[in-house]
Formats: structure tokens, sequence, C-alpha cells
């Protein structure tokens, strides 16, 4: 136990905390919105994830990007990269949607059957990315695709540098641009979701899908929408992921996932505020638990809380609602 | 296409009701003939030697694996089925951290049988004892299995008041605990390096052993063939008893069932535990076999095969689960072109299984009555869709 290193650099630990909560955050909205209005825990959405890394490195890889370029240029990188991400992970939700949820719905099927198809595309990417996709194209994109599930480095878009300090903590820029940019993001969402016409077809569907039908919402159009937006938050996650950690592999999806699931339920599934508070709460907790213990205990602190707030809060801190409360 | 696929489909289910009803028909004693006849085969197995089928053993293509370590993989993942289909077939509890029970039985072994685990060193330490002292295989065995229980008990005591697909989650995170954990106590469980020297019947692994070695496979087979059919046996007394029928009414309804004064918990707790007992006497046996185990042999990508056999083969009917779990065993160690690509077809397997057929291979009449249930409900309110 390491109380004093803990409490000596308390702000420290929390804006690392909040760094790497705000990505858990995005991913949240994934699962959140989904659980929202179809009740269904889409345990692919972590390979959403995944496939929204590989588009950023794929398309840096094609741009030739080197380390360290210029403002201008990092920019514009940032820009694609965000647009190749959100479209590549937005895509793949709305495929997952389309091929596998929508025939099971058809069929009244019940959520633990959804949950097993799941398990099983989150399988189907992961090997895709790992095993499939180096041996086609290994050739072609030897940097990405050079030995089956490798770890992939991807150039160093902005360095690393401290912007201010407050006392003892340190600000870096990095930290600043993905936290600033993942609750842009989010707000822009909540606004969607709150103010505009196809939001409130979401939150109609989310409150009850019959009247909704009757009051003329096209219900599989609002079920694209949200897979979509979902996807867009993960693939922006993605961008975030790859321009701080500067790594991909096809099997990141995971760990993280199970981990933006963690924020999501934490937070009040089906609560969007509530997945920006669950991820940042988690991302916190998780720092400061790697502290306390020792780094390798991390992954067991979330799983940790989760089980906890299942027990003692099984709705979350904000409570679970997309559009009202629900029964 | 489909629709192809869905009458060829029709047609090999008509059959097996009628090959099931055929068998109900035979008296007693042609019954009782009838499997003798199978578990002969099935102890015959490792000796396989009839010509025009010696391509079915793994050692037939180049490079494949020891026929008998296949077959002894085979048995111990039946058990892993066997046992997982009374949590998820029978009780309707998605448990995706099934390879937790599996790695605290393989350690208990490991922890209390090897002398190069820190346990029975303190062991050692505290009590004066030799060196060369360790608890016996045998007495492991029961440790293993109540070690399981508890903490099958543990983990369900908290979880199971969730709803099914947090449940589904929190175990996941179970089985992950288990092995970061394993990987993390450097202390009680060696850490990365593992355990070696686990012991096996005859006591430690040394080439003086005469039966169970650490070459031939054949009498471990033997071992776990024997363990299968006697869980077989339990299992299936189980399913046909109240507590079986209690655990068919809580997967169904469970409202209904604590208005018809089944207390759902209670028995879903049963249901955790001995899943988990058999999970953990799979480990068991795994880890003796093996004589080593290290944390990364458990992870978490076998709790998703494990649950995969079960629903590919048909959760809920034990022989379906067990052809699930031969199936997804044995036909990456024969096929060895397609091992590299057997987690992704394992994957679509999945996927296709649960879209086409949600009852799986050989499914259990009740449940696919259940989900036949459903679907008509889908198309009768169109709303819904």
């Amino acid at each position: 136990m390491h109380f004093d290193e803990l409490i000596g650099h308390l702000g420290q630990h929390t804006v690392d905390g909040l760094s790497k909560g705000a990505i858990y955050a995005l991913i949240a909205l994934g699962y959140t919105l989904v659980y929202g209005v179809l009740r269904l825990i889409n345990f692919a959405h972590s390979e959403v994830f995944m496939v929204g890394t590989f588009a950023v490195l794929i398309l840096w890889n094609q741009l030739g990007v080197e380390n360290n370029p210029p403002v201008g240029q990092a920019i514009l990188f940032l820009v694609l990269g965000l647009v190749v991400a959100a479209a590549a992970s937005g895509g793949t939700a709305l495929a997952l949607e389309r091929v596998a949820y929508r025939p099971l719905r058809r069929k009244n099927a019940p959520p633990l059957i959804f949950l097993i198809t799941a398990i099983g595309l989150s399988l189907v990417f992961v090997e895709l990315f790992g095993q499939v996709l180096p041996k086609l194209l290994g050739g072609a994109l030897p940097d990405v695709f050079g030995r089956p599930r490798q770890i992939v480095g991807m150039p160093t878009i902005i360095q690393q540098e401290t912007l201010f300090t407050i006392g003892n903590t340190a600000i870096t820029n990095i930290q600043l641009i993905v936290f600033i940019a993942a609750v842009a993001m989010m707000a822009l969402l909540d606004w969607f979701i709150n103010r505009t016409r196809y939001g409130r077809g979401v939150r109609a569907v989310a409150q009850n899908p019959e009247t909704a039908a009757l009051m003329g919402v096209n219900q599989e159009r609002v079920i694209m929408l949200i897979f979509v937006l979902g996807g867009i938050m993960a693939g922006a996650a993605a961008l975030l992921w790859s321009m701080r950690f500067g790594f991909t592999q096809n099997s990141i999806g995971f760990v993280l996932g199970l981990k933006a699931f963690t924020a999501a339920v934490l937070g009040g599934i089906g609560n969007l505020r509530g997945a920006l508070l669950g991820g940042l709460f988690l991302g916190i907790v998780e720092v400061y638990g790697a502290t306390l213990f020792a780094s390798n205990w991390e992954d067991v602190i979330a799983f940790v809380v989760l089980i906890v707030v299942l027990m003692f809060r099984p709705t979350g801190l904000l409570g679970e609602s997309l559009g009202r409360a629900r029964a | 296409m489909i629709d192809k696929i869905r009458s060829a489909d029709r047609r090999r289910v008509s059959m097996l009701t009628t090959v099931g009803d055929r068998w109900r028909a035979l008296t007693k004693w042609q019954q009782a003939l009838g499997l003798a006849a199978f578990v002969a085969i099935l102890y015959y197995l490792p000796l396989l030697g009839i010509p025009g089928l010696t391509w079915l053993r793994t050692d037939s293509i180049q490079g494949g694996n020891n026929w008998a370590g296949v077959l002894f993989i085979c048995a111990i993942y039946v058990l892993v089925a066997i046992g997982l289909n009374v949590v998820v077939g029978l009780a309707g509890l998605l448990d995706l951290g099934y390879i937790g029970f599996f790695a605290i039985g393989a350690y208990s072994v490991a922890l209390f049988g090897s002398v190069n685990s820190p346990v029975v060193k303190w062991i050692q330490q505290e009590f004066n004892l030799p060196p060369t002292w360790a608890v016996t295989w045998a007495i492991c065995l029961f440790i293993a299995i109540v070690l399981t229980m508890i903490s099958g008990v543990l983990l369900g005591w908290p979880t199971l008041r969730l709803r099914g697909d947090y449940l589904a989650i929190v175990t996941l995170g179970f089985g992950e605990i288990i092995r970061i954990v394993a990987r993390n106590a450097t202390g009680l469980t060696n850490g990365p390096v593992g355990i070696s020297a686990i012991p096996g019947p005859e006591g430690a692994p040394s080439p003086d052993n005469k039966v169970f070695g650490l070459i031939d496979a054949k009498p471990w087979y033997w071992l776990a063939i024997t363990f299968v059919l006697i869980m077989v046996f339990l299992v299936r007394r189980l399913e046909r008893s109240r507590v079986g029928r209690a655990w068919l009414a809580v997967r169904e309804d469970e409202d209904a069932a604590a208005v018809m004064g089944v207390y759902p918990f209670k028995f879903k707790l049963w249901a955790f535990a001995i899943g988990a007992a058999l999970g953990g006497l799979s480990g068991f046996l795994f880890g003796s076999r093996n004589a080593f185990i290290d944390p990364t042999q458990f992870n978490a990508n076998l709790s998703i095969l494990f649950v995969a056999m079960v629903v590919v083969g048909g959760s809920g009917n034990m022989i379906g689960v067990s052809l699930g779990a031969v199936l997804l065993a044995y036909l990456p160690e024969r096929f060895r072109d397609f091992a590299d690509y057997r987690w992704l077809v394992f994957g679509l397997a999945m996927v296709l299984v649960m879209i086409l057929r949600p009852q799986g291979l050989i499914p259990s009449r009740r449940r696919a009555r259940e989900l036949k249930d459903r679907a008509a409900e889908a198309e009768e309110a169109p709303a819904h869709v």
C-alpha cells in the first residue's frame, strides 16, 4: 500500500485518471445507447472500437505519416483520422446490427441469445484482424498486418509535453486534448439526443417502442441510428487512443470493452451523462488503485468495482434512463 | 439457399427425433445392451486400429498430436460441457467465467499436491514435515471439488440476483480476476513461473510411475472417461429429480416458479455450485495430467470456447453438449490446417447457430419448443419487429 505516493500526488493521479476515463466514457456511450433502446448488451462493441484503431492505423500508414509532423499537418491527420475511424466504426456497428441482431429481433429471441451472438461476433472480428487479414493483406500492408496478432505501433502525431503545472500536477497537451475532445463529442451527442428531431425519436423508442411506432417513429431507422452513433463515438475514442497510446492489436478490445461496459453500468446504463460520469470515475479509481497496490492489479480493480456497483446500486450512479425513467 | 438448408435441417431433426423415439421404444434389456456396447467403444477408442477407421486418429496426419492425449482433452471438455450445461442449459444462467472454476480446480491439485508449491512449502515449515511431503492426489481431488463449490457459491451469492445479462458480464470479470490473481499473487501461486511436479494418482510425476506417466496418455483417458460416465449418470439423476425440474421452471419463468413455491435464488445457487464443481473436477484432471500449470493456460477465450460447446451442441441436452465439446476439441486437432482459424470458425459457428438454429445441433425438446413459442409470438405481433 502506497498511501504517501497517492496522497502526495493526488492531483497528478486524478488528471491521469480523467484522461484515461475520457476514453472509457466515449466507448461506454455505445453500450449505453444500444442498451437504452434495445435493452441489449452489444458485447461486440469493443470490436467496433478495435476496427476504428485499425482504420486510423491504415490511414496514417497509407499517408506515410512520420513522427512529429508540423502542426498544420498534425491537425489534418487527426481530423482525417477522426473521419475515417468514425466511418469505419460506425459502418462496423451498422453491419453488426443488420447481419446479426436484426434476424434475432425478428424472432423475438431471448436476451441471452443476443449476448451469445455478440460474443461470437466479437470472436470473429478479433480473428479477422488477427489471423485472416494478415494472411490476405500481409504482403500489401506489411507494417499493419505483417505478422498474425502482432502489436503495431503508430507514428507520434503530437509530441507529449507539459503545458502547465498547478502545484505539483503537470498537465500535458495530450491529456488536455483527449479530455476536451471526449467531452466535446459527448456534449454533441447529448445535444443530438435531447434537442433534435432524430434524438426525440430515439428517446421515444427507448421509452415505449409501441407508442413510438404509433406516433410514426420508424423504429428500424432509430435502431440503425443508435448503432451508428455508438460506432462514431467508438471511432472518436479509437482516434484518441491512437494519438495517446500509439499502438493497436487485434485483441485490445476485450479488456477495454469490459471496462467501458463497467463505466456504463457504473453511471447507470442507458443514461448518456451517466456514461461520462462512470467513465471518468472508473478512470480515476483505476489510477488510484494502481498507485495504492501495483499497476498489474489495475484490471482486477475495474472488475471488483463492477461487482460492487452491481451489488449495491445495480442501476448505477445516475440511474438508468435514455428518455425518462422507465419501469 | 437458406430455405434449402432449413428444409435439410428439418429432415435431420425429424430423423433425430425418430432415433430418440426408437431408443425409448426399446426394452430395458436392449437399452442396457446398447449402453454397454457404447461404453465399451468409448474405452476402446484410444486403441483404435480398425482398418478404414484409422483416419479418425489425430496422429494419422503429419505432425498430429498423440491420439490418446487428444481423447483425454475431449473427455475433460465433455466434463466441462456437462457442468456448464447445468448452469447455462438447465438453470438458464449465462456464465462467461467458467474458466475460473477450471483454473481453481487445476490450481488446487497444484498448490496442495506439488512439492514445488508455496502452499505445500509453508505447510512443511509450519508442521516440521519432510521436504518430500505433499497432500495425496485423492485428497487433492476432494479439496478441488470443495474449493470450486465454495468459489461457485461465493461468486453466485452476490451476483445471482442480477439480471441475466449483467450476470454474464460479471462472471466474465470473475474469470479474469482468477487468472490475474494467479499471475500476480506470486507468493501463493508462483505467478507466471507456474507450478511443476503436479501429482497424478500414483503421486508426483517420475519415471518410476507404472501407469500414469507423462508419455502414455491412455490411462489418463480411461481415468477421465470413467469420471465422465459417473458424472453423466449423477447429473442425469439430478436433472430428473425435483431439483432438475426446479431449474427448468426457474429458467422458463422465474416469477411463475417463485409463485409455485420454488425459491429461484436457492436453486440458481445450487446450479452454480454443482456446475463449478464439475468445472473444478475437469481442471483438476487437466492439472494432474499436465503436471505443470501456469496462468497463461486459463485465458478468457477458453470460457468462450466452453460456452460455444454448450450452445453449438444444444444447450439443455447432455448428449448435445457432449457432442459439441468433442467436436470443438477434436476438429482443430484432426484438421491442423484449420487450427489457425479455429477461433474464427468457433465464432462463426456461434453466430450462425444462434441465428439459424438457436436450440443447437441436438436440441433439448423442451428448449426447442420454448424458442418456437417466442418466434410464434413475434409473428403474431408484428408491431414488435
